[in-house]
């Protein structure tokens, strides 16, 4: 029972908690840690250019951003996802209580598979987006950007179900890119190739279970792999060197970005607010706000919101929509304002970039309805672009176009192709 | 003989707020102070040779930056360092720290439970909402809602506008906010006894409360909605002290022209013909004044300044029963070097914030019983720290001065006045218990000064020693404080203003009474007020 981890310990457990936590008193003095990936990493960071993810020394760019994003899209790239928050989530309750909890029916989801989905709070608005991956009939693994313990334990009131944060214990890698397959195979995972997208399996690595699924976060052929913290050195090494001659890189997240902007995914605290971060009331947004009323399932029982974000439908209440744009020119219009008639702001951009698969310029931007959802003609955005200490300013053009921005037939083909 | 234009009885920063925005609308204004220096209880006093002593106040967050700004502190030396961080130790060796790297903070708690280390975001969402709805109406003189008077409707209808622009939801939490008990409200977020006193103590500092005390969420709230540089909730401290915030103003008054008399202890205000005329001293010299503005806290100023037959009999009634209880004490200490906690590393930045003994809300609330039997507590309440960890001008190098701010102390002890023994009792106590947590602490000791409710009132002026001048329930804020009717700033008797901390919107070292006052006193004039800035925006 999820409420088991709240009981009164015994004395001895009063020791070794104890024990446990004077052992992690020395964190103040490391404010950015290192991932189980850091030597490796450390060892290629030529530029040191890191930020913090979720605490985690994480790179920006290791060596060159341009060709580390032509990683992706031309050969295999090498991402450490191991801040990304990771819940597991067992127990012969587990399948109800993660359809109650979550968007999507999850009795459609078999073991081996995975799916993207969201969470919202009782108002229906979005709590985070993420993926959940049904290792077995009872297990499953929670993948998201923020943090939702509480949630999901308060949640759990009334299921036969344990909820466990294991962010530390599990390393994860996304390797993406048209040689992912072979650099997989090639490194000794036999069976791979009988993925599809969306699949999951374990596969035996260094006297321990690596599962690796057919899923990322770039829109191109990719496979994320998850495995013990103490195993993620001989993991990278493995792949690092059966990708040797298929031109394996390690990238840092701008590459990254750039990817998954092509792919026309969403960010949480980047493309949206989460409803446990939103100050201000009015940036909280349900499902049909943030391009996610399609994980909806009406036909499913209750689940969390979903009173609210049915009464919003049908009375017409959904304020916001997102959309993907497609801007004239060639200059990024990053967090530019959107403008109907060149004079009534009606949203802004969140993500913008120029698309080197598309050769087009593309964003994100969420925007007030009825413009972007009935009202699509007429859309400009202001660009503020900064050259040599004076802004041009400029005013384009802007088309509400389809996600994704990019549609690789490589990413689904089955069996995947040999590159 | 000269009649001031104003004069202001107390020295302490409200009293100078006030003196400084009156002073450069043109008028000229005495500062009449009865100790020998300024400040009240934002002081830096000498007590032991090369130690300045933040003898009440001891840290600086609230303090209004528009006030700041508008008098020129900066300029006349006020410089507030924002610390981070601050610990709660635990009794089985170790403790809590809060640190002000986001996800440092977040594995900090996670090694008590990783379930309440997730919860801070949802508190701090939360806490951070109810401070961006109250704090536009600090700088604001709280309406009437009784009067049909346009600036009181406007003023009503700003604070419904701030109200109706909530979500139900909101609006539910705001209302529980104001009126529920710290630990109630803690309930909802947390499971852990040390991480629910670690936010539990500002709900109960100042406060003859408990932490189970309905209203005590709210006080919490009033030691959130302070900033420090534009980082809401921050805390930090004035260099050189407290007093380093009213020597500023009161540099910044003499610059504009302004006059302090210290040593001169107000006897009475002169009233004649329902209206103030100046003040009497002990000595029976009279100055006179247009106006006068008290300082002193609404039940010195009414049952001691001012004769009962100039008052209504309601209004009398009402103060004398204005809550303004004794609750807390003071132990200041010089010592030859940092104390050592074996629990914390020598390397933590704990050191340079606040260190707390108390790792549960149950302990606070058995110290609060103590109070109520008219007892110190056994087991004190301490919001310790070492501000001469960040400032180096309090004492010689190597040498620190330590702020411990004590509570319960009720202001008599089984009804009868505080003795010097007790007051010796009170300091064992709190010497006792650092000594518990910090072996060879008392040899480091070269200097103390201890401070009951007795002796906060003695010098200071505070009724009981209460350092917000009456408590900040919700039946004594906004438009009921001090008492209804009378909270924007006037009293009974012409000419004669509060400014101090009794008045909206309370206590703590922020300077908004006194401003506000300032703002009232130049509309009766019909002066300008150009030279006051408005709140700062919360966007």
């Amino acid at each position: 029972m999820a409420q088991a981890t709240r009981k009164k310990p015994i004395a001895s457990e009063v020791d070794t908690a104890l024990e446990a936590r004077l052992a992690a008193q020395p964190h103040f003095r490391t404010l950015r840690l290192g991932t189980p990936f850091q030597p490796r990493i450390d060892a290629l960071g030529l530029k040191q250019d890191w930020y913090s993810w979720a605490g985690y020394r994480a790179p920006h760019s290791l060596w060159d951003e341009e060709l580390e994003y032509f990683a992706i899209r031309s050969q295999a790239a090498l991402f450490d996802i191991s801040p990304m928050t990771k819940y597991r989530i067992e127990g012969p309750g587990a399948e109800a209580y993660l359809d109650r909890v979550t968007l999507r029916d999850v009795t459609r989801l078999q073991p081996g598979r995975v799916h993207y989905t969201a969470w919202c709070d009782d108002d229906g608005f979005v709590l985070d987006d993420g993926t959940l991956f049904r290792l077995s009939p009872t297990r499953f693994r929670l993948c998201s950007q923020e943090r939702h313990l509480p949630w999901l334990l308060d949640s759990a009131i009334g299921y036969e179900v344990s909820i466990e944060e294991e962010t530390e214990a599990v390393a994860g890698l996304a390797l993406q890119g048209p040689t992912s397959f072979a650099i997989l195979r090639d490194a000794g995972f036999a069976g791979v190739e009988r993925l599809k997208v969306f699949d999951l399996a374990e596969f035996a690595h260094d006297g321990a279970t690596v599962t690796i699924s057919r899923t990322g976060f770039t829109g191109d052929l990719g496979y994320e792999l998850f495995v013990p913290a103490d195993k993620a050195l001989s993991l990278w090494d493995r792949l690092m060197m059966a990708g040797e001659l298929r031109g394996i890189r390690a990238i840092g997240y701008t590459a990254l970005n750039r990817a998954r902007l092509e792919a026309g995914l969403i960010v949480a605290n980047a493309d949206f607010t989460t409803s446990e971060h939103a100050i201000r009331a009015d940036r909280l947004r349900m499902p049909d706000e943030i391009g996610l009323g399609f994980l909806v399932d009406p036909e499913k029982g209750h689940f969390n919101g979903r009173r609210a974000i049915f009464e919003a439908r049908t009375k017409k209440k959904l304020r916001h929509v997102l959309v993907g744009l497609e801007i004239e020119g060639n200059i990024p219009a990053e967090h530019a304002i959107v403008y109907y008639r060149k004079s009534q702001e009606v949203g802004l951009v969140s993500a913008a970039m120029w698309s080197p698969m598309a050769k087009r310029n593309i964003a994100i931007a969420s925007l007030q309805r009825p413009y972007g959802d009935t009202i699509v003609d007429d859309l400009w955005v202001e660009i503020y672009a900064m050259r040599e200490l004076q802004y041009q300013k400029l005013m384009k053009k802007a088309k509400v176009v389809q996600r994704p921005f990019i549609k690789l037939d490589r990413r689904t083909a089955s069996p995947p192709a040999d590159f | 003989m000269k009649a001031w234009d104003a004069i202001v009885i107390g020295g302490g920063h409200n009293g100078l707020v006030n003196a400084c925005y009156l002073q450069r609308a043109g008028l000229d204004v005495l500062v009449v102070e009865k100790n020998d220096w300024v400040g009240g209880a934002a002081t830096s006093r000498e007590l032991t040779p090369g130690f300045l002593y933040s003898n009440c106040s001891y840290v600086c967050s609230l303090f209004r930056p528009e006030i700041m700004r508008d008098l020129e502190l900066p300029r006349f030396g006020l410089q507030v360092i924002s610390y981070d961080g601050g610990a709660v130790f635990t009794r089985d060796g170790d403790y809590l720290a809060n640190y002000r790297d986001h996800d440092a903070h977040r594995r900090e708690f996670a090694r008590f439970s990783r379930r309440d280390a997730e919860a801070y975001d949802r508190y701090s969402r939360d806490v951070t909402r109810q401070c961006r709805f109250i704090q536009p109406l600090l700088m604001r003189t709280a309406p009437d809602p009784t009067s049909f008077k346009p600036r009181d409707l406007g003023e009503l209808l700003f604070l419904g506008k701030k109200f109706a622009g909530l979500t139900a939801e909101e609006m539910a939490l705001t209302l529980r906010f104001w009126t529920m008990s710290i630990s109630d409200f803690l309930d909802e977020y947390f499971e852990t006894d040390v991480i629910k006193a670690n936010f539990a103590l500002s709900g109960i500092i100042g406060t003859a409360l408990g932490p189970m005390s309905p209203g005590t969420a709210y006080v919490l709230l009033h030691h959130y909605m302070g900033e420090v540089d534009g980082s809401v909730g921050a805390w930090g401290y004035a260099r050189g002290g407290m007093g380093a915030v009213t020597k500023a103003l009161a540099a910044s008054f003499r610059a504009s022209g302004g006059t302090i008399r210290t040593g001169a202890e107000v006897d009475h205000v002169l009233v004649r013909n329902g209206r103030a005329k100046g003040v009497v001293l002990a000595g029976g010299e009279e100055i006179y004044g247009k106006l006068v503005i008290s300082n002193a806290d609404v039940k010195r100023t009414f049952l001691k300044l001012v004769e009962e037959r100039e008052l209504p009999d309601i209004f009398l009634r009402r103060v004398r029963n204005f809550k303004i209880r004794g609750s807390s004490g003071k132990v200041n200490i010089a010592l030859d070097s940092l104390p050592e906690f074996p629990a914390l590393p020598k390397d933590s930045p704990v050191y340079r914030a606040d260190m707390h003994f108390t790792d549960s809300i149950e302990r606070m609330e058995r110290a609060y019983d103590d109070w109520k039997a008219g007892r110190w507590s056994a087991d004190p309440f301490l919001d310790m720290m070492i501000p001469t960890t960040l400032d180096p001008t309090m004492a010689p190098p190597g040498k620190h001065f330590m702020s411990c701010f004590v509570q319960y102390a009720p202001p008599k002890i089984d009804g009868r006045d505080w003795t010097d023994a007790d007051r010796d009792g009170f300091a064992e106590s709190v010497i006792a218990q650092i000594a518990a947590y910090s072996p060879g602490f008392r040899d480091r000791i070269v200097h103390m000064e201890v401070r009951t409710p007795r002796e906060i009132e003695a010098e200071v002026g505070l009724t009981e020693g209460n350092i917000f001048q009456g408590e900040l329930t919700f039946d004594q804020l906004l438009f009921n404080r001090p008492v209804p009717g009378y909270a924007q700033y006037r009293s009974p008797v012409g000419g004669l203003y509060m400014c101090g901390s009794s008045t909206h919107p309370g206590g703590g070292v922020m300077g908004a009474p006194g401003r506000n006052a300032a703002a009232e006193i130049l509309r009766d004039l019909a002066k300008p007020t150009s030279h006051m800035s408005p709140a700062h925006d919360v966007i």
